[in-house]
């Protein structure tokens, strides 16, 4: 199984590095861009034998307590079997 | 009066630290490694700038669950000054000891240079040699120094007192123009609640010494001799 995580600024932080990439691409003429955010994204490898409600709470916790500082930042992830 | 100076890997302003503490300052200092729980029987905890664990994830982030930070909040939780400067601000939130969290700067460039902050509260142990409104002349050098925290926060730190620095003009004006990296409110330095856990992005080691291009960096470490000698 492996976990997705994304983690983003929260909508009420500011992002210069979004707004560099979103002037650089007006510039370069895309057009009809309202805003761009940057954020992180983790692939996790799950060992095998882990069931989808464990692997819920344990990529839930290591998103929560590591992977986001939740002063600035919030995730989300999904799960998928491969 | 024993200082104790943090060493994670990835941390390059502990030998600066050492170097003030020990030549400067004149008090006895000794190097904890971040593996370890034993702090050693110090009576202060500097956690030096760099770049712990590389900076990767998040400035700080990996640093924070060193087993050295589990006795630096037990250490800090019992009154134990604790003094982070840069990287180890940046350590300092991350672990919770500190509100808020240092973001990228708001120029995206790695600012190195010297800048003045204002003392704003001389009433706490790493300011206690300087008078309310003193200009210090200390050096930055961060890629990670804007502060941010929510509204809450920043009201309690305004109404605590707890903005210990800020970012100013050479005549202590607060302006948009002397901010080097975005903070909030200029802030370059803020305390706990108990006064004794410190956070700043100024090196103050880097100001210890006429060699060095100034010296006004050697009053934050005046200030802790002076306060751990009252304790």
């Amino acid at each position: 199984m492996t976990a997705y995580v994304y983690v983003s600024l929260k909508k009420s932080v500011l992002d210069p590095q979004g707004k560099t990439i979103h002037g650089a691409l007006s510039k370069i003429g895309y057009k009809g861009l309202h805003d761009v955010r940057q954020g992180k994204y983790f692939e996790i490898t799950l060992n095998g034998g882990i069931t989808k409600d464990e692997a819920n709470i344990e990529v839930e916790r290591i998103a929560r307590e590591v992977l986001t500082n939740p002063v600035i930042e919030e995730y989300r992830f999904s799960l998928e079997d491969n | 009066m024993k200082f104790g100076v943090i060493i994670f890997p990835g941390s390059n302003c502990d030998h600066d630290a050492f170097w003030t503490i020990h030549h400067v300052a004149k008090q006895p200092v000794t190097f904890l490694w971040h593996d370890s729980h034993d702090l050693q029987n110090c009576d202060a905890i500097v956690v030096p700038g760099g770049f712990s664990f590389g900076d990767y994830l998040r400035t700080g982030a990996i640093a924070k669950f060193s087993p050295v930070m589990e006795s630096v909040r037990e250490f800090a939780a019992g009154g134990g000054l604790v003094l982070g400067i840069c990287n180890g601000f940046q350590i300092l939130c991350e672990s919770g000891l500190l509100p808020g969290a240092l973001m990228r700067n708001v120029g995206l460039k790695y600012v190195c240079k010297q800048v003045q902050v204002k003392v704003e509260n001389n009433q706490t142990p790493f300011t206690n040699a300087c008078r309310t409104g003193e200009v210090l002349t200390i050096p930055i050098g961060h890629m990670e120094g804007n502060y941010f925290c929510d509204e809450a926060t920043l009201e309690e730190l305004k109404r605590d007192n707890r903005i210990v620095f800020r970012y100013t003009s050479a005549n202590g004006e607060i302006t948009d123009e002397s901010n080097p990296n975005g903070s909030l409110e200029n802030i370059a330095g803020i305390c706990n609640a108990g006064r004794n856990v410190l956070g700043m992005m100024p090196h103050p080691e880097r100001a210890a010494e006429p060699e060095l291009g100034g010296v006004d960096g050697v009053k934050i470490f005046e200030s802790l001799v002076g306060a751990m000698a009252l304790k």
